[in-house]
C-alpha cells in the first residue's frame, strides 16, 4: 500500500521535475535568454541612434537619461550577455561545423565560461569606476 | 529482514548475507479514468545494491499496487520498452542500478516527456515511430547485387556508420530534447540516427532523398546541440555527433 509518512518529500505539484540537462542543455538555456535580451536592447539602440536623425539634441537628450548607475549596471549586464553569447556562438558553430566539435563540447563550454571571467574581470571594474564616478556630477 | 535463503547452500564458506537497503521511489502517476492530471506517489521498497529501477517497480506492481503500468519487455537494455525519467533524467529501468543512485534521497520516476501521457508510465509512441518511418528506415537500392552474392562493403564502409546500428528506439533521445518537448513537428534524434544509419551506408542509393527529408524547417537544423539525447542514449550512441554529420552531408550536398 502506499505509505505517506510525516514528512514526506512527495512533490504537491503535478507537474514533472525538472530535466536534468548537463553543459550542453544549460549553455542553450543561457544563450536563448542572453539572445532574446540583447534581441530588445537592439530594439532600443536602433530607436536611440536614430534620434540623431531627428535632431542632436534630441540624441543628446536620450543618450544623457543613460548615463545614471541603474543603466550603468544595465549596461555591465549587457556586456556581460553579449560576450556569452558571442563566444557561446563561436563553440555552436564549432560543434555544427568542426568534425571534433561535438566531441569537445563540453570542454569548450569551460572555455568559454573561462573567457568570458577574464573578458568581464577587464571590463566590469573598468566600466563601474567610470559610471560611479560621475555620480554627482 | 533476513535475505541469505538464496544463498547456496554449498558454498566453501559462510557468506556474509547480502545487505539490502530501504528505497523510497516516488512515482509520477496519471490515470485517465480518475485523474484530471497527474500525481505523485510514494513507495517504500527493499533492495539489493545489484538491483535495478525495473526490479523495484516490478516489485510494486506485485506486492504494494498492482495497478501501477509500465512497459518492459527484454527487461535487458535491448527492447527499448522501458525508457523513463529517472531522478530528471532519461534511462532505461533495466539499465539503471540501485547502487548508481544516491539512495539516501527518493527516487523520482516519472514518463518521457514530450509525447501523449497515456497511464503511469505509459506514453503514446506513435509520434514517434512516425517521424521514424518519415526518414524512409531500409536499404534502398536500384541496382541488383552482384550474381549468386550478397552486396559486400569493405570492413571501413561499414565502420563509417556503426555507431548508429545501435539504436534500439526506446526514445530516450528524443524524449530528452527541449525542441522536441515544445515543437512536436520536429522529427527528433532518433529518426535522425536511423536516417544517419543509411546515408552514410554504401550500399544504399537513396541517402540523397533522406537529405532532403531532413533538410526541413523541422527537420536537422531544429536541432540546437544541447547534448541531451547524447547523455540519454542508453546505447551511448553519439547522437548529436550523428546529427552534426548529417548537416554537414546537407551542407556537401552529398554523405
Amino acid at each position: 500500500m502506499p505509505n505517506n509518512p510525516a514528512g514526506t518529500m512527495t512533490p504537491r505539484r503535478p507537474a514533472g521535475t525538472l530535466y536534468r540537462g548537463r553543459e550542453g542543455m544549460w549553455s542553450w538555456v543561457l544563450h536563448r535568454i542572453t539572445g532574446v535580451a540583447i534581441f530588445f536592447f537592439l530594439l532600443v539602440h536602433v530607436l536611440d541612434t536614430a534620434m540623431v536623425r531627428v535632431a542632436p539634441g534630441a540624441y543628446n537628450a536620450v543618450i544623457d537619461t543613460y548615463k545614471n548607475p541603474i543603466m550603468g549596471l544595465g549596461e555591465t549586464a549587457l556586456v556581460a550577455a553579449i560576450v556569452f553569447h558571442a563566444f557561446n556562438g563561436i563553440r555552436i558553430i564549432l560543434i555544427d561545423l568542426w568534425s571534433k566539435g561535438a566531441k569537445y563540447q563540453r570542454v569548450m563550454f569551460w572555455i568559454v565560461i573561462g573567457l568570458w571571467v577574464v573578458t568581464m574581470l577587464g571590463f566590469a571594474p573598468r566600466h563601474l569606476i567610470n559610471v560611479f564616478s560621475e555620480v554627482g556630477h | 529482514m533476513t535475505l541469505v535463503a538464496d544463498a547456496p547452500a554449498s558454498g566453501p564458506a559462510p557468506e556474509a548475507p547480502i545487505e539490502a537497503f530501504t528505497v523510497t521511489l516516488i512515482i509520477r502517476r496519471f490515470d485517465p479514468d480518475v485523474d484530471d492530471e497527474p500525481r505523485w506517489q510514494d513507495f517504500d521498497v527493499q533492495m539489493f545494491a545489484t538491483d535495478r529501477i525495473l526490479d523495484a517497480l516490478h516489485k510494486i506492481k506485485w506486492e504494494q499496487d498492482g495497478s501501477l503500468t509500465f512497459r518492459r519487455s527484454c527487461a535487458h537494455g535491448i527492447c527499448g520498452s522501458d525508457a523513463m525519467r529517472i531522478n530528471g533524467r532519461n534511462r532505461l529501468a533495466c539499465k539503471t542500478l540501485i547502487k548508481d543512485l544516491d539512495i539516501t534521497k527518493p527516487i523520482y520516476v516519472e514518463a518521457i516527456k514530450g509525447l501523449p501521457l497515456e497511464k503511469d508510465l505509459i506514453v503514446d509512441m506513435d509520434p514517434f515511430f512516425e517521424s521514424f518511418r518519415e526518414v524512409q528506415p531500409f536499404l534502398q537500392s536500384n541496382t541488383a547485387p552482384p550474381k549468386d552474392k550478397e552486396r559486400i562493403q569493405s570492413v571501413a564502409d561499414r565502420a563509417r556508420f556503426d555507431d548508429t546500428t545501435k539504436c534500439i528506439l526506446c526514445a530516450a533521445c528524443t524524449s530528452s530534447c527541449p525542441v522536441f518537448w515544445t515543437d512536436g513537428q520536429y522529427f527528433g534524434p532518433a529518426a535522425i540516427v536511423n536516417a544517419h544509419r543509411f546515408i552514410f551506408d554504401s550500399r544504399d542509393e537513396a541517402a540523397q532523398t533522406r537529405l532532403d527529408i531532413l533538410n526541413d524547417k523541422e527537420g536537422v537544423w531544429r536541432c540546437r546541440t544541447t547534448f541531451n539525447c547524447t547523455d540519454a542514449c542508453p546505447r551511448g550512441i553519439q547522437v548529436t555527433q550523428a546529427i552534426a554529420e548529417v548537416k554537414q552531408a546537407i551542407m556537401r550536398g552529398k554523405p
